[in-house]
């Protein structure tokens, strides 16, 4: 389904997250489809099952896929308002992102420009559907 | 599940292990790591029951391992240098072990055959060091261990073999929740599969964690400034290592990233970069903290 970059400094786990989580955000995961079970992703990865489960784990703590006991794991439709500790953590992120392009000198107004740009790119991909 | 605790070996005059104690959960696969000398393949002999501790606990499922012979139906250990009688092919020694293993799985053995494509009719003692080492993956997976203990396992295969015997591994991990005990110099792949990491250095256990927290416990951090370096920075933020290349000064540190980074940040530097550790170095610089540095090596 992916590769991992086994070369990388990053924990294998973190890239499994994060992998995962950009397949559900770029809709190519689509709400309520199955992931592959741990012990199909651990032997197509060679990576070990228990970091799969963990990262399985997190993900569904973070309100990215739901497990059904004895079926395995699914993508969740996103459910406004019921993923705020995430939205926080990445509302802090953009403070800290905008402030250290504040800080290395890109002026108020390109950082708008930026950000409404990306909106409207995100935006253009939903009617594409 | 596999516990020790406070085991002590000691060979006439040499201590092997100091009160080495570690645990390691079912289904998991736990890497052990080491200075050349450090104890690992006696502290993989004992938990294999091989060598009897002088003191301390050793158990496998609660139960002791020395002369056990129910543990040691279902826990294989493969040796650096492997053992096979002389003259034996590989179809004799996989007769020798259905005798003696209670769980022998014919039918797998017979499977397994396509992975490995040695004839069974060979002598094992005839092949090459690789291909003795596929010889002793071949016979030890039918024999549908709980336990693995696999000293320096990988040594001698090349690429294409060692991701079908990793392969191979992992599945009875995910399907059976085997628990293995890895012995490696090669960190890189010890890396892709452990969850677990204990390493060890003159008999003693300097540190065991599990990998993820390992990597995201210690980071390396590049920092330079446009004018001298804060003689503060350095008492904030005590490293485990720290080194001057040119301008940029590379700092080993620990704590969580997000920290590190404000906490640097509040210096101004002209240049933060902040990378997790790869095992090696972690290793390296792990070891350099207890006395064992690379050195430059100059003649």
């Amino acid at each position: 389904m992916f590769e991992l970059d086994l070369r990388s400094r990053a924990p294998v786990y973190e890239q499994l997250v994060e992998k995962i989580k950009e397949l559900i955000i770029n809709n190519v995961l689509k709400p309520d489809q199955q992931l592959p079970a741990v012990r199909v992703l651990a032997s197509e990865l060679t990576i070990n099952p228990n970091t799969i489960q963990k990262a399985y784990r997190a993900l569904e703590q973070r309100g990215y896929i739901y497990s059904v006991p004895g079926r395995g794991s699914f993508v969740k439709p996103a459910v406004p308002g019921n993923n705020m500790a995430r939205l926080r953590a990445l509302e802090t992120e953009l403070v800290k992102t905008v402030s250290e392009m504040r800080y290395l000198g890109v002026p108020p107004q390109e950082i708008i420009t930026r950000i409404k740009m990306q909106l409207s790119e995100d935006e253009g991909g939903k009617l594409d559907d | 599940m596999i516990e020790i605790e406070r085991v002590n070996k000691r060979f006439q005059e040499t201590e092997a292990l100091k009160e080495v104690s570690l645990s390691v959960n079912r289904g998991s696969i736990y890497g052990l790591v080491g200075s050349n000398g450090a104890g690992k393949t006696t502290l993989l002999k004992i938990l294999a029951g091989i060598y009897r501790p002088d003191s301390g606990h050793l158990t496998i499922d609660s139960q002791p391992v020395f002369e056990n012979r129910s543990i040691k139906a279902r826990t294989i250990f493969i040796p650096d240098a492997p053992y096979h009688f002389p003259n034996f092919t590989i179809r004799d020694m996989a007769l020798f072990y259905a005798r003696i293993y209670p769980r022998w799985n014919q039918d797998r053995f017979e499977k397994l055959g396509d992975v490995f494509n040695i004839e069974i009719k060979r002598r094992i003692r005839t092949l090459s060091k690789g291909m003795q080492r596929q010889a002793s993956f071949w016979l030890s997976l039918p024999l549908m261990p709980d336990v693995m203990i696999l000293d320096e396992p990988l040594d001698g295969l090349d690429p294409v073999m060692r991701k079908k015997v990793k392969n191979l591994i992992i599945q009875d991990v995910a399907e059976r929740k085997m628990t293995v005990v890895i012995s490696s110099h090669n960190l890189r792949e010890l890396e892709d599969i452990c969850d677990y990491i204990g390493i060890l250095h003159q008999g003693e256990m300097l540190l065991q964690k599990d990998l993820d927290d390992l990597k995201t416990d210690v980071h390396k951090v590049q920092i330079a400034f446009s004018g001298e370096i804060p003689p503060a920075l350095l008492q904030d933020l005590p490293a485990l290592y720290q080194e001057k290349r040119g301008s940029v000064l590379i700092l080993i540190v620990r704590g969580a990233s997000a920290e590190i980074i404000s906490r640097m940040r509040s210096y101004h530097p002209a240049v933060l970069d902040i990378l997790p550790l790869t095992l090696e170095e972690i290793f390296i610089y792990e070891m350099g903290d207890r006395g064992y540095e690379i050195k430059n090596v100059l003649y």
